[in-house]
């Protein structure tokens, strides 16, 4: 990377980090669109030039599918967007997804040389920079198309982790069907992750863009009803299976008042909003009322996400978590921009009761928390305050304490091991005990995040490969393109 | 195609006999199960109980009445159109057994849903007495199939005019009194139905299965939305029912909750109405946004 103009690692210091221009909190507070509009070409070659080029590559050993960041950065500084996108591609195939909803703070930012005192290079917001400009100019090719192989794989799911296996497999030869519950392909990238930060019409352009590569989905398909996993096999004629089912089962808390009309879960609530477009009601004939004043309980993404969801649909909105601040496990942008909305932060807080009234809610019962020792997870573990507690008025809450293994599929499946809490084992090629069905994403880890699902799935789809061609697994003696 | 209308065609005032093309769900149907039907691109997620299907046609049908936006936009909809997603089979099928005599009540929409469980539960060796409810006689449909394959029917009509006076309950406990057993009991139709019926075999200690139709979003366990209240424990309708224990179901939490959405329902319905008479359009901003 010599052609780079040369600015020595004190003047590239000297960058401050690019601000990317944002729609008006008290605007977008009343509007569904995007949040962050994205860099100009000019601030994104600026941004590039902060990059070092560290020679250890940091940044790249803390992106969970090794993206070739300084590289691709480079290409940025140059003004090669194109080349950069498709730099990133080889490893991440979803780029101006992940270039919005990764955690990069505590993965490829978090890791830069500059991120302590200079804030780390905007990763993030690069790499999102080129994939939408590659989009928007129209410059996505279809890339060449190995020898059809007349190998067929069924994809159970439509979420990144699927998407994922169905590019790599298409691409290699093999005939790829993908299984939808739902009536739009995407997981949780469009049921659950809401417009304003991850617009919709992403998502399906890079549906679209599988398509035009010949991968076939097959929408509205509950694998476990509509279909078997014999059918699959035994009728359908696939020769391998990968699930990306997704950890769709959402928690409640198990307190009184958890039944009454008003109580959601943010599965629910965000479908109802994402997914069925009830924000456009009565456009869209989904419902979701308006609420005074909503609680939402939990601290992660999805917690910020119905939080900000209830205060675009007009709400006065509290997130009541148990922990401090520091704690919450959101990405940090979410909960900066929640707070910038006017959402409340009720913290070391934790529900004991949802309060109702003729079967609605009218409030819920909350009880202070102090942090004691540290848990197995290393955070400190909330204790409840004895005789603290006290009463919100709300009349929605919306409870996003986390999500567990769906078992609708997983319980058909007589060949495939699970472990305790209901998810599938695989073993370091995502592979199942059953040698033809692979698995990866939430599935396999637990909620986690989109960029691991996409990982699990490139490994998978490696290891589908080697099996569909009679080749050596990854890992295995003689295997090829070890790394 | 999946989705494909056959017929739509009013059986009885404000009924329609529904047959989609389907030919996946119809290998796959089991009685107790259900489908869900989003109407057009901008209609929501509604539940429709299988009232038949044949596998070697590929076809599946429904009944259903005309109650809110999403069944008037179904009523409007002509054979060769297609609805916009359809979904299926949904549920646990109903656990059919050999109990002796078995007492199939259906009312509203369940005269249409109680046909595959008849017949089920006759060809498990059942001797079955299928009860069928209206308002009045005019409204009882569906009655041809379901003599096909009950061993014996019998009509009651709130206002006396055909059969026994009354509802399911009021000619279950005529029965009763004349000294007829029953060895299990399953309701389908509207919730009121279900739950006086449920009230009425439980003194006798008939065991008793009700499907229970919770509103629904996804229909995969995927929301929470369908929870009700069975025996103190919180379950899913759409996963682990729709088939619950009649004498255990919680018929307060469950009228509450399907009453969550009246005034959202009674607003669309008006709004759609407006728009189709031209007094409102979308608004701008709601256009703009709009993929
Ligand atoms: C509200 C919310 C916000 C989030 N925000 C972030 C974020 O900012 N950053 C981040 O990195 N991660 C975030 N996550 C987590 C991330 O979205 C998930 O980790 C990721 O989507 C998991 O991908 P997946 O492919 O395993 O499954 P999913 O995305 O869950 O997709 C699974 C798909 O499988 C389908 N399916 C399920 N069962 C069946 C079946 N039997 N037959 C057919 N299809 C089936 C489902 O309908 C679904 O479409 C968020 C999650 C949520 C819920
Ligand atoms: C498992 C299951 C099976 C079902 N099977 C059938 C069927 O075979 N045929 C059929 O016609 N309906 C059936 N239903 C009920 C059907 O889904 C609702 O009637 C439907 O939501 C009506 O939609 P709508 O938009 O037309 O009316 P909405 O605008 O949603 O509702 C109009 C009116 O109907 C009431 N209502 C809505 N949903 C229900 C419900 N689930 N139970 C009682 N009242 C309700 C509302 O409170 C409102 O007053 C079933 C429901 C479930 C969960
Ligand atoms: S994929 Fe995520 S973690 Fe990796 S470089 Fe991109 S934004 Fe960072
Ligand atoms: S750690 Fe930061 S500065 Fe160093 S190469 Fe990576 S992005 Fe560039
Ligand atoms: S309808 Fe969503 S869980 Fe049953």
């Amino acid at each position: 990377m010599s052609k780079r103009p040369q600015l020595t690692p004190r003047e590239r210091m000297a960058i401050p980090r690019a601000k990317m221009p944002e729609q008006d909190p008290a605007a977008r507070a009343t509007n569904f669109r995007e949040v962050p509009l994205g860099l100009t070409p000019e601030q994104a070659m600026r941004e590039a030039e902060r990059c070092l080029n560290c020679r250890k590559r940091p940044c790249v050993a803390g992106c969970p599918v090794g993206v070739q960041i300084p590289e691709f950065i480079a290409l940025v500084a140059e003004g090669r967007f194109v080349e950069a996108a498709r730099l990133i591609k080889e490893t991440n195939v979803l780029p101006a997804i992940t270039g919005r909803v990764c955690p990069q703070e505590v993965q490829c930012e978090g890791n830069c040389t500059l991120f302590k005192k200079y804030g780390g290079v905007s990763i993030g917001a690069l790499e999102r920079f080129v994939a939408d400009y590659e989009r928007e100019h129209g410059l996505v090719e279809i890339p060449p198309k190995a020898e059809p192989t007349g190998k067929k794989v069924a994809i159970i799911g439509s979420g990144p982790s699927g998407l994922t296996v169905a590019g790599d497999l298409i691409k290699l030869g093999h005939e790829v069907v993908v299984f939808e519950a739902l009536h739009e392909p995407g997981g949780v990238l469009v049921y659950g992750i809401p417009e304003f930060r991850l617009p919709k019409d992403i998502v399906r352009a890079e549906v679209d863009y599988l398509v035009r590569q010949g991968v076939k989905f097959e929408m509205n398909a509950v694998v476990g009803m509509t279909y078997t996993m014999d059918e699959l096999f035994d009728e359908l004629g696939f020769d391998a299976v990968y699930i990306g089912v997704g950890a769709g089962l959402p928690r409640f808390m198990g307190i009184p008042g958890e039944d009454l009309n008003g109580v959601y879960s943010a599965n629910e609530y965000l479908t109802r909003s994402n997914l069925l477009k009830a924000y456009l009601f009565p456009d869209y004939d989904c419902p979701l009322p308006p609420a005074k004043k909503v609680c939402v309980v939990g601290g992660g993404n999805v917690a910020m996400d119905a939080a900000r969801t209830a205060r675009r649909l007009g709400a006065d909105v509290t997130i009541v978590y148990r922990r401090a601040r520091e704690q919450l496990p959101a990405r940090a942008e979410e909960v900066h921009h929640a707070e910038e909305e006017g959402i409340h932060f009720q913290l070391l807080s934790n529900p004991v009761r949802i309060i109702g009234e003729a079967g609605r809610v009218v409030g819920m019962e909350c009880i202070r928390m102090r942090l004691g020792e540290p848990d197995e997870s290393g955070r400190r573990r909330p204790i409840p305050i004895e005789g603290s507690n006290f009463n919100i008025d709300c009349d929605q809450v919306v409870i996003a304490i986390g999500s567990a293994a769906n078992p609708l599929l997983t319980k058909t499946l007589k060949t495939v091991k699970l472990n305790k809490w209901g998810y599938i084992e695989v073993d370091k090629n995502n592979r199942t005990s059953d040698p033809r069905i692979w698995a990866g994403g939430d599935i396999v880890t637990g909620a986690a995040t989109v960029i691991s699902a996409m990982g699990a799935g490139r490994i998978a789809a490696r290891s589908i490969h080697a099996y569909l061609m009679g080749l050596p697994q990854p890992g295995e003696e003689g295997a090829e393109g070890e790394q | 195609m999946a989705g494909r209308i056959i017929e739509n065609e009013e059986v009885v005032p404000n009924v329609r006999r529904l047959v989609l093309e389907a030919p996946q769900i119809a290998r796959r149907a089991r009685p107790g199960q259900f489908i869900i039907v989003i109407p057009d691109e901008v209609g929501e997620r509604v539940p429709f109980s299988l009232a038949d299907w044949d596998a070697d046609a590929g076809t599946i049908t429904a009944f259903y009445l005309e109650a809110g936006v999403s069944t008037l936009k179904l009523s409007r909809m002509q054979p060769g159109e297609s609805v916009h997603a359809l979904v299926g089979p949904l549920g646990r099928p109903t656990v059919i057994k050999k109990y002796g005599t078995v007492l199939v009540g259906g009312g509203c929409y369940g005269l249409g849903a109680m046909y595959p469980l008849v017949r089920a539960f006759k060809e498990a060796g059942n001797r079955v007495v299928a009860l069928m409810e209206g308002r009045t006689s005019y409204v009882i449909y569906n009655e041809e199939k379901v003599r096909e394959v009950a061993d014996e029917v019998i009509i009651c009509t709130a206002d006396g005019s055909r059969g026994i006076r009354g509802h399911v309950k009021e000619a279950f406990e005529a029965l009763s009194e004349e000294g007829r057993k029953f060895d299990y009991a399953h309701f389908v139709g509207c919730t009121y139905m279900m739950m006086i019926s449920s009230k009425a075999t439980e003194p006798y200690g008939i065991p008793t299965v009700v499907s229970l139709n919770a509103l629904m979003v996804d229909g995969t366990g995927m929301c929470g939305c369908c929870r009700v209240l069975v025996g103190g424990e919180t379950r899913f309708a759409c996963v682990d029912g729709p088939d619950f224990d009649g004498h255990k179901v919680d018929w307060d939490q469950v009228f509450s909750r399907l009453a969550a959405y009246v005034p959202q329902e009674n607003l669309a319905y008006q709004y759609l109405k407006c728009r189709e008479a031209g007094s409102v359009r979308a608004s701008p901003v709601r256009e703009e946004v709009r993929p």
